[in-house]
């Protein structure tokens, strides 16, 4: 038996295009690691260099957002299903639009607009 | 109450009602396990983003951002929109919605309707296109005023000031709060409050899990968390998959009548989750959800009927919450 997890379209390129692979682990932590060994470079795309999960990043074990579990300290077991996602909000729309009018916002009403 | 002088003045106050039927079955002398629906889609346009589109709208006015005339432009995948769309039009204000294209035909006629101008973004192009779609209409019209749902604390305080402590109302016993989480706004407000007076409360979030189109994302740092999520005010979140979404929005109906949007699904199923953790502990628990809109505006997808994977075929790649 082992931990199954899922891996979105963006991550892919450490995974050889590979949806869902296969790893081991206590926690989250150790699980990262053991991937990393097999997917060189996955483990620094979730987390930090100071060793916190990526903002941008939710990981759920059995569709529970780990960060409420304990974040990278969260317990696996055997058979368990992670699954990594990029944060978006609110529908699609919300993350692609919100962070260019967020900006805007806070530049007030009449400046001009410069995002990235 | 059932006499209110204008539409704006009916929103709010809706039922709290018992789930006898889905509630799960305890065993004889355990204490029992209830869940219970507020039905927002009895707001006046049929979703809860009635009262964080009114809060809105309100706080402008009385920061002086809005004046009679203007023009609102807000990014919203639907409910936002109608709701902004029929406060723009009592208030006397222009509503422009910058809103994905791969949201059902419903949404965009009941906009037009109400009046309100579509500017549609791509959905295929992902972020960038959006980002690219909303950097130029802000641009071109520096004048037009941004609630910006996502960041606008008044969206909270809706649910602060009325969401909470309608629930606590109505169920003083309440021991889980339940939400869909989007703009966040809703959990945020309602979430605070109950905190504050219910101890021990447990505040769940239920997140959809779209198909991968939607997180077609080109590198991580393009992602986004809303500026009103503070993680400290839930309790657990779960993500809920379209498969789970659509068999507990067909569940709903079939068991105890209640016709709902595909979002409320993906909220029962994290409601009856924890529902039935706590009948395993052998706890006393009165979980109320919410129920963000009816099931009309979805019909056109297709995914009421049918099997549970040509729901999940039909619903790939659109925003159903």
């Amino acid at each position: 038996m082992a931990i199954e997890v899922r891996i979105p379209t963006i991550l892919r390129s450490y995974t050889g295009g590979a949806k869902v692979v296969e790893g081991s682990g206590d926690t989250l932590d150790d699980l990262l690691t053991d991937l990393d060994s097999r997917h060189s470079g996955l483990r620094g795309r979730l987390v930090t260099e100071a060793g916190a999960l990526h903002r941008f990043v939710n990981v759920y074990v059995n569709d529970e957002d780990v960060r409420f579990l304990g974040a990278l300290d969260a317990k696996l077991s055997d058979g368990d299903s992670v699954t990594i996602l990029p944060a978006v909000a609110g529908g699609a729309f919300g993350f692609a639009a919100a962070a260019a009018i967020a900006q805007h916002a806070a530049t007030g009403r009449r400046a001009p607009v410069t995002v990235g | 109450m059932t006499r209110y002088d204008s539409l704006l003045d009916a929103c709010g106050g809706t039922p709290l009602v018992g789930l006898p039927r889905l509630s799960p079955t305890v065993p004889e002398g355990a204490p029992p396990v209830r869940l219970w629906a507020k039905l927002e889609d009895r707001n006046p346009t049929g979703s809860v983003k009635d009262r964080a589109a009114m809060f809105m709208v309100r706080a402008a006015e009385e920061a002086g951002r809005l004046r009679p005339g203007d023009t609102i432009l807000e990014p919203t995948s639907g409910n936002t929109g109608i709701s902004l769309a029929m406060v723009a039009k009592l208030r006397g204000y222009r509503l422009v919605c910058v809103m994905p294209e791969n949201v059902s035909a419903e949404r965009v006629q009941l906009l037009r309707m109400y009046g309100a101008e579509i500017i549609f973004s791509p959905a295929a192009g992902g972020s960038n296109q959006a980002v690219a779609t909303a950097k130029q209409i802000a641009a071109e019209h520096p004048d037009w005023v941004m609630l910006f749902q996502y960041g606008n604390e008044a969206n909270a305080r809706a649910h602060y000031e009325t969401t909470g402590p309608e629930l606590l109302h109505d169920l003083p016993s309440i021991t889980h709060f339940v939400a869909g989480l989007g703009t966040t706004g809703t959990l945020m407000g309602t979430g605070r409050y109950l905190r504050e007076k219910v101890e021990g409360i447990q505040i769940i979030a239920a997140e959809p899990r779209y198909g991968e189109l939607v997180y077609g994302l080109r590198n991580i740092d393009e992602g986004y968390v809303p500026e009103l999520y503070d993680a400290t005010v839930l309790t657990r979140r779960f993500s809920v998959g379209t498969r789970d979404a659509v068999l507990r929005t067909r569940q709903l109906v079939e068991v105890e009548g209640l016709f709902v949007g595909f979002s409320t699904g993906a909220v029962l199923h994290a409601a009856l989750a924890v529902a039935h953790q706590a009948v395993r502990d052998g706890r006393r628990a009165d979980v109320a959800f919410v129920v963000s809109d009816g099931g009309w505006k979805y019909l056109s997808t297709g995914a009421y009927g049918g099997t549970l994977a040509d729901a999940e075929e039909a619903l790939e790649g659109q925003l159903w919450a």
